[in-house]
């Protein structure tokens, strides 16, 4: 492959869209004849429902629809479970539209289509419900004591229990010389895409065919569960991304809508447009991250750690949907990180509560378990007097254990294998990029009011893997253009650009002859998705692999036709060119009209074209560290972010201009999540934070300088590319980092993080008390 | 039902004459009346800046303007930046420093630019980033945004910033 | 999260104004800048059944020298006019260098001064400015005009002393003493956010450098802007610095009584409180000594 697009800097070729305002997201389409949703949601946590009067609403003038769930009928199922079944978690699917309970605030109930969404929304005003309020359950605590039920079926909110067993923990405990034993909580929050969620329905009667836009990250997927539902077969959906504002795991999903808005069309026979709006989103869409971990350490004096035993608590929220258990799985799934601990022990409960439901959200769980494990690595460098680089520098997987096994931490699954990585060597780099030797000095210091701390993270994430297959289809046109049709979905990463210039080397061509079609199901038949930085990894080898199948038939056809034996042609900048011969090259624009013209050149097939599935369910890893220099303000627990390093190493590089903007995006997103994000509950079960003005998303003043180092120093042996993916690694460490670096910070004052989120009035919590702590 | 009111504004240059109801979000009208789909909704309530135009020559919220209240004014949105084929300085350079992934905020950082270049033609990184502190990115990260905007200030002048604070992708 | 329905006026007159508001009273809502009403009305948290839009009063618009070196602005003087003003900036530092602090430049591009005051947010600056600055507010309506005072013009979480039939037409700021400290701190969660505890302060120092006169307001920190009197008396006679702001700061914690919100606690608020007020204070006598030289 010798053109040079992978691993260059090459600029995007879809923003000119973007920057011209000329894009298409789902708002933008309108369609004749169009109509307006919008949803009723619950105003309560728990409550029975004791009637819903939509009269009031139907009757006001260019309201043309009011549903709830009977309207439905038979149609009706509950949100289907994609992943992590864990056994017991059946039983708290939630239905389309809120049957006779509501159980959280946000919960759908109802649906009214309007002309306008100006007029829905009034419909909704006009909604009479009744409701018989019940005890709010607003923790995990409370919920697993079983007094108020969300789901009296069930029998519990204890959705359900998974047990993780590797090695010998209750040997390791025996034998080890330091034990501690910590609880730690990571806060809810979530992505909050810039683009809320939303949908284009169009239902054609004639056909019987339904198209639906704004759907993405699972098109496929989707499409099979609503043609399921709809009765229809999958090929009578037409399932179309556009152009997309972000996912970050929470959109794409199935949520009640997907099924609302293309009954609603099929219903009325007009399209329908539904669009989330922020308050919605903030209330319906998944939230996440809310895991507990009471988590004990086993190790030898010198630092050698012998054992992890965790209890891990994830706050699903009211009802299991499209995730299943993954959220808390996950976190046990690498608790263990890039560590050698060769005993394992881990109970995962995900437990029930008034709350909106949980999905992934960016490294879910991984940037759970990251806190939990590098706090109490820190903790426990502290406690024995050991450097705390020193203390991962022992404990840090050799390259050459690599592959290292780590057992079965996926319920259901091959054991997780870390596949490749030099581990020490991120870490070196990492600690003389940051002049972690020079900044050390400021461990603890007060300087100027503030004190400084520096924190460090070591992370690993899976990539790619989790669901089997992507696929890519190649297809050369006249006129020098090629057509790429991916699987996956593009929510802001690039592809367009990145398998372009896979596709570019891989077969020959400019890069410039590339046009890359993604999130259509009609395009290519099967995929699975764009999600835990897979996108890459599992299509760019798909797209790698029919590139390469398309190179052998477009050789053997010219070869054909030049009467000279294939091994001795080559395809360079969409010429093929006889080896070692000052031949004149054949342009592959006019060899692809020559065999639409034959029959015999390409073995009787029109169209040069070739479709290929990358199949794997193992997962690459992608692996680093973070680093982070911190200042506090102890009277007024403002912090201040000085510096922050990230060094990840993803195997191999498409455009480390992507990968680049990928990983300074997601350290933002993290470092925002940490110190300012949070979804806050009352005890009475309403969401407080509704608003932008309440939850709080970093600004370009939050940001602090940060750097982003990418390594090569680990191809992926799993994959025909090396890749591993990029998306999420800049955001694994954030919380780790900044926790370890406020608690080195105001070691002096008696701080031990062991809660995230990092805000000044928690901060200044945490020295009060332990100044009264010391003074009484 | 909202009093309806005839309008007259000028968007982009050209003349337009419409009846809108007084509840109409400007941004709607752009949009839905308008066809002018580069002015993004992100949150309604005038936080996030994905909305902002220009409203007689100043960046506004549009989430927080009735269409009613444009009457007679002179806008510019983001459809209004390139002149034909000629992309503006700001549109070329956030394509060259990566400033944008998902694309749906980028409108309304390139108006807040836009504005912010006008009055301070010649900033400095910190008032590059206060500038555009009010719009909200969820994907770059801002650096390469305040990037791209300190490099279209220095195409049209001289720039008296610090050069970057980001330093390149590095292997 | 589109508003409601509502009838919609845009007067060219204070007069028309005038009579609007005595004809719809409470069942109408003022727009001015839009930059707090509007989220409500998006929210539907606000569902006027009026709005009177004032955007049209140009006379409402203007900074002008008032008496003693004092200064009048319109109500619907944008906030960014009076960030710019070299009126503002000559004869009122402390308004002069609150304005940067209020929201992001496209707010204030369209917000007013009087939209601030009258919306009277407890964690918005200008309330707690105007209180320290002694301002005067004019409010007129069909029955004639009266001037408010603006310790008795906020009067309980976010409302005014302003009735329904009112429109506040100006804000009248007294002379500035020469050699006068100020300051103005907050802390809030991101730069441009509403504040969690913010103060204001203005102190005079008499002929042998101690202090003649402070007053200390804090915002964030209650329903209004809240005027910290103990304190002030406390600090009027004595020498300033130092160990008595250390003082101050004990009896501004001592008395405030906060609420909690989703961003700071109310133990928080009280304690951060004394500590931007002795933050304040000391920049305000650095100012005032600077002032006397």
């Amino acid at each position: 492959m010798a053109q040079g697009y992978i691993g260059a800097p090459i600029r995007r070729r879809e923003d000119l869209r973007f920057i011209t305002g000329r894009a298409t997201f789902v708002d933008d389409i309108k369609l004749p004849h169009m109509l307006h949703a919008a949803v009723l949601r619950s105003p309560r946590a728990h409550a029975r429902i004791l009637s819903i009067d939509t009269a009031g609403a139907r009757a006001i003038p260019g309201v043309v629809w009011v549903f709830t769930l009977q309207d439905i009928g038979e149609l009706a199922i509950p949100v289907p479970m994609r992943m992590y079944q864990i056994p017991g978690l059946e039983r708290y699917l939630q239905p389309l539209l809120a049957r006779d309970k509501v159980r959280y605030v946000g919960e759908p109930m109802a649906v009214a289509v309007a002309e306008s969404r100006y007029l829905a929304e009034d419909a909704l005003d006009a909604i009479e419900v009744e409701y018989e309020d019940l005890p709010e359950v607003m923790n995990v605590r409370d919920a697993m004591r079983n007094e108020v039920l969300l789901f009296e079926a069930s029998g519990t909110n204890l959705g359900a229990v998974h047990e993780i067993s590797i090695g010998d923990v209750a040997k390791a405990f025996q034998q080890a010389e330091y034990r501690r034993r910590e609880e730690f909580q990571v806060h809810r929050f979530t992505g909050n895409p810039l683009e809320t969620r939303g949908l284009v329905a169009q239902f054609d009667t004639g056909k019987n065919e339904l198209t639906a836009w704004g759907v993405t990250k699972l098109l496929h997927y989707n499409r099979q569960v609503i043609a399921s539902f709809l009765k229809l077969p999958e090929h009578k959906l037409h399932f179309i991304e556009n152009d997309v504002g972000g996912g970050f795991g929470i959109r794409g999903e199935l949520y009640p809508e997907d099924f609302l808005i293309p009954f609603a069309a099929m219903k009325l026979g007009r399209p329908v447009k539904w669009i989330e709006d922020r308050r919605e989103h903030l209330m319906a869409a998944n939230h996440s991250r809310e895991i507990g971990c009471e988590l004990e350490i086993a190790a030898r004096r010198d630092g050698t750690v012998l054992g992890l035993s965790a209890k891990i608590y994830g706050d699903m929220g009211a009802y299991v949907r499209t995730h299943g258990g993954l959220v808390p799985c996950s976190t046990a799934a690498l608790l263990t990180g890039p560590y050698r601990i060769a005993n394992f022990h881990c109970v995962v409960h995900c437990v029930m509560t008034n709350k909106t439901g949980m999905g992934t959200f960016r490294a879910p769980g991984r940037y759970e378990s990251c806190f939990f494990r590098e706090r109490m690595l820190d903790m426990m460098a502290a406690d024995l007097k050991i450097d705390p680089v020193e203390l991962r520098r022992r404990n840090l997987i050799q390259p050459e254990e690599m592959p290292y096994t780590v057992g079965v931490t996926r319920p259901g699954s091959n054991p997780t294998v870390l596949d490749s990585g030099n581990y020490p060597s991120a870490l070196e780099r990492a600690l003389k990029e940051f002049e972690y030797d020079k900044l050390k000095r400021l461990q603890g210091r007060f300087e100027n009011g503030r004190y400084h701390g520096i924190g460090l993270a070591y992370f690993v994430k899976n990539t790619g893997g989790l669901e089997p297959y992507e696929g890519a289809r190649v297809v050369v046109g006249d006129g020098h253009s090629v057509a790429v049709y991916i699987s996956i979905s593009m929510l802001g990463q690039g592809h367009e650009t990145a398998m372009a210039q896979i596709c570019a080397d891989t077969l020959g061509v400019p890069m410039d002859w590339i046009s890359v079609f993604h999130g259509n199901t009609d395009q290519i038949p099967l995929g699975w998705g764009t999600f835990a930085s897979r996108g890459t990894v599992m299509c760019g080898s798909a797209l790698y692999l029919a590139a390469k199948k398309l190179k052998q038939k477009i050789l053997a056809a010219a070869g054909k036709r030049l009467s000279v034996e294939a091994a001795r042609l080559e395809l360079r900048e969409g010429k093929i060119y006889q080896k070692g011969t000052e031949a004149p090259p054949l342009d592959l624009s006019d060899l692809a009209s020559l065999v639409r013209a034959s029959v015999t050149l390409n073995q009787g097939q029109p169209e040069l074209e070739e479709t290929a599935y990358f199949n794997s369910s193992l997962m690459t890893y992608s692996y680093g560290v973070h680093l982070a220099h911190v200042a506090v303000d102890p009277e007024t627990g403002m912090l201040e972010v000085v510096k922050y390093l990230v060094v990840e190493d993803v195997g191999r590089v498409i455009n480390p201009l992507l990968v680049h903007g990928q990983t300074v995006g997601a350290a933002v997103q993290g470092i925002g999540g940490t110190l300012l994000e949070q979804l806050v509950y009352s005890s009475n079960g309403q969401l407080l934070t509704t608003t932008f003005r309440d939850y709080l998303l970093p600004s370009s003043t939050d940001v602090p300088p940060i750097e982003s180092v990418i390594l090569e120093e680990a191809p992926s042996p799993l994959n025909p590319l090396g890749v591993k993916g990029a998306g999420e690694g800049g955001i694994v460490g954030t919380g780790a980092a900044l926790a370890n670096a406020v608690t080195m910070a105001l070691a002096s004052l008696g701080v031990e993080v062991t809660e995230l989120p990092l805000s000044p009035d928690r901060i200044r919590e945490w020295i009060r008390r332990r100044s009264a702590h010391q003074a009484g | 039902m909202s009093s309806r009111r005839a309008i007259t504004l000028t968007v982009n240059g050209k003349s337009y004459e419409r009846l809108v109801e007084a509840r109409m979000m400007l941004a709607d009208f752009l949009r839905g009346e308008l066809d002018l789909t580069g002015t993004h909704l992100g949150c309604e309530h005038g936080v996030c800046g994905a909305c902002t135009v220009l409203l007689n020559g100043e960046a506004v919220r549009s989430c927080l303007l009735l269409a009613v209240q444009a009457d007679g004014a002179e806008l510019l949105t983001v459809e209004g930046l390139a002149r034909g084929n000629e992309l503006h300085p700001l549109q070329k350079a956030f394509h060259e420093r990566h400033a944008l992934q998902c694309g749906f905020c980028t409108p309304g950082f390139l108006m807040t630019a836009f504005a912010f270049l006008k009055e301070t033609p010649t900033p400095t990184e910190a008032q590059v980033r206060e500038a555009i502190s009010g719009n909200i990115c969820r994907c770059t990260g801002y650096l390469p945004i305040v990037q791209a905007i300190l490099q279209a200030a220095s195409e049209s002048g001289e720039s008296s910033g610090k050069s970057v604070s980001t330093p390149p992708a590095r292997r | 999260m589109k508003p409601a329905a509502f009838e919609y006026f845009v007067p060219q007159e204070v007069q028309e104004t005038l009579e609007l508001l005595e004809q719809y009273g409470d069942e109408a809502k003022i727009l001015a800048g839009g930059q707090s009403l509007m989220p409500l009305m998006n929210l539907r948290l606000a569902r006027p059944k009026v709005i009177i839009d004032i955007n049209r009063l140009q006379d409402l618009s203007s900074i002008s020298p008032g008496a003693h070196g004092g200064l009048t602005i319109g109500a619907l003087t944008r906030q960014r006019a009076v960030e710019r003003s070299a009126a503002v900036r000559e004869r009122n530092p402390l308004l002069f260098a609150t304005m940067p602090l209020i929201a992001h430049f496209q707010v204030r591009n369209r917000g007013t001064i009087g939209g601030s005051l009258v919306h009277a947010d407890p964690a918005a600056e200008l309330p707690a400015v105007t209180l320290v600055l002694g301002a005067e507010f004019v409010l007129k309506s069909t029955r004639g005009e009266r001037a408010v005072q603006a310790e008795d013009f906020f009067v309980d979480y976010m409302t005014t002393a302003i009735e329904p039939i009112e429109l506040l037409h100006e804000i009248r700021l007294p002379g500035w003493r020469q050699g006068r400290g100020w300051a103005i701190e907050e802390i809030s969660r991101r730069k441009g956010d509403f504040a969690m505890v913010g103060v204001a302060t203005v102190l005079e120092l008499d002929g042998h450098g101690s202090c003649k006169d402070a007053r200390i307001a804090l915002f964030g920190v209650g329903e209004t802007p809240v005027r910290m009197e103990r304190a002030e008396g406390m600090l009027r006679g004595k020498g300033v610095g130092g160990r008595t702001f250390e003082e101050i700061q004990k009896v501004v914690s001592d008395d405030l009584d906060p609420v909690s919100d989703v961003h700071a606690s109310a133990e928080y608020r009280k304690e951060v409180g004394g500590v931007l007020t002795r933050r304040a204070l000391e920049k305000a006598l650095l100012r005032a000594r600077e002032g006397r030289k």
